[in-house]
């Protein structure tokens, strides 16, 4: 197994040094870009001229709903990985993305009902994107539930990653869900095949922003992994040695983890 | 005063009458982003604590404590 970078970083206490030097560094680009996102967002870009301000909402509420999609791909890619090659790691960066990606979810669902009522009529809807949105919200939490009820983290890891990789088919269904119903949602504001429906500012504007919350997503999940690593390592030598600390006077009890990355060798 | 959308501040407050509806979207993101962020300092606090502990009585003592 040594030799291969790759496998240096899947281990939790090179990761843990690693991700520590690196969150000072997203957060401080999800703070520039988010700074510069909304001074487009209210200073730059235009006032529509058939929606007035409130499309302004469109600001967050797209950004919001790109990263809880792509935040839900990504811990279904980890939830993967880790039930491939049975690596911890994986399965920890799975649980660190599902509360970040939950709260993206809620806040697309309540921009878009606040978005609604003034250009709808109506906070809510039972069309095909509002809806399966509203299930990639349950999924998240069902992720959640599923590994915060079971007590075995071995086991919890491998049922949150079934729910995970069960729960990807909605992805397709909510990203398609414009073009394959007919909803009141509108169609897709940027697409890869046809040129932005929308002034250059304002796809400026919801660009940086969606940049922001991916920064600020990354910099979210590192934080947590690093409090995963912890809590789960925290038998292990070297949480001991690296908080210099004596390891516990008790050298005959088993400590987990130690000198592995891979689960089960 | 402020750019070329807005000619004063309460202009910008009001957001053309959909104040509710912007300040709304804009305010809860911005208080949930901070939530987290005050959740994830707490849990790193309660976890460094749990760490702590274990080096210091071993492992059996903690095990019904671990979260």
């Amino acid at each position: 197994m040594s030799g291969f970078n790759l496998y240096k970083y899947s281990s939790p206490a090179t990761f843990y040094v690693l991700a520590g030097r690196l969150i000072p560094w997203f957060y401080a680009a999800a703070a520039l870009l988010g700074a510069a996102g909304l001074y487009v967002s209210f200073f730059l870009a235009p006032t529509d001229f058939q929606q007035g301000e409130a499309y302004r909402i469109i600001f967050i509420h797209v950004p919001a709903a790109w990263m809880s999609m792509f935040i839900y791909l990504a811990m279904a890619g980890w939830a993967a990985l880790g039930l491939a090659f049975n690596t911890r790691l994986s399965f920890m960066m799975a649980s660190a993305l599902a509360p970040t990606g939950a709260m993206l979810t809620f806040v697309s669902l309540w921009t878009g009902a606040l978005w609604g009522k003034p250009t709808w009529g109506a906070w809510w809807v039972w069309d095909a994107r509002l809806t399966s949105e509203l299930i990639l919200f349950f999924l998240y939490l069902g992720f959640m539930a599923l590994q915060a009820a079971i007590d075995d983290p071995r086991r919890a890891d491998r049922a949150g990653a079934l729910i995970a990789l069960v729960g990807v088919v909605n992805v397709p269904i909510i990203y398609f869900s414009v073009k394959w119903w007919n909803t009141l949602h509108q169609g897709a504001s940027v697409s890869l095949n046809t040129a932005p429906s929308m002034a250059a500012v304002m796809l400026a504007g919801m660009l940086v922003m969606a940049l922001a919350v991916w920064m600020y997503a990354i910099a979210a999940a590192l934080s947590r992994v690093r409090c995963i690593i912890l809590e789960r390592e925290r038998n292990s030598q070297w949480v001991a040695q690296m908080l210099g600390a004596e390891p516990h006077p008790h050298p005959n009890l088993p400590l987990e983890g130690e000198g592995t990355n891979v689960e089960g060798i | 005063m402020v750019g070329m959308n807005w000619h004063s501040l309460s202009e910008f407050i009001h957001m053309g009458g959909y104040a509710l509806y912007v300040w709304g979207s804009f305010g809860v993101t911005a208080l949930l982003i901070a939530g987290e962020i005050l959740l994830l300092g707490a849990r790193r606090k309660k976890a460094l604590t749990l760490v702590r502990r274990t080096i210091k009585f071993g492992k059996a003592e903690n095990d019904e404590d671990a979260a």
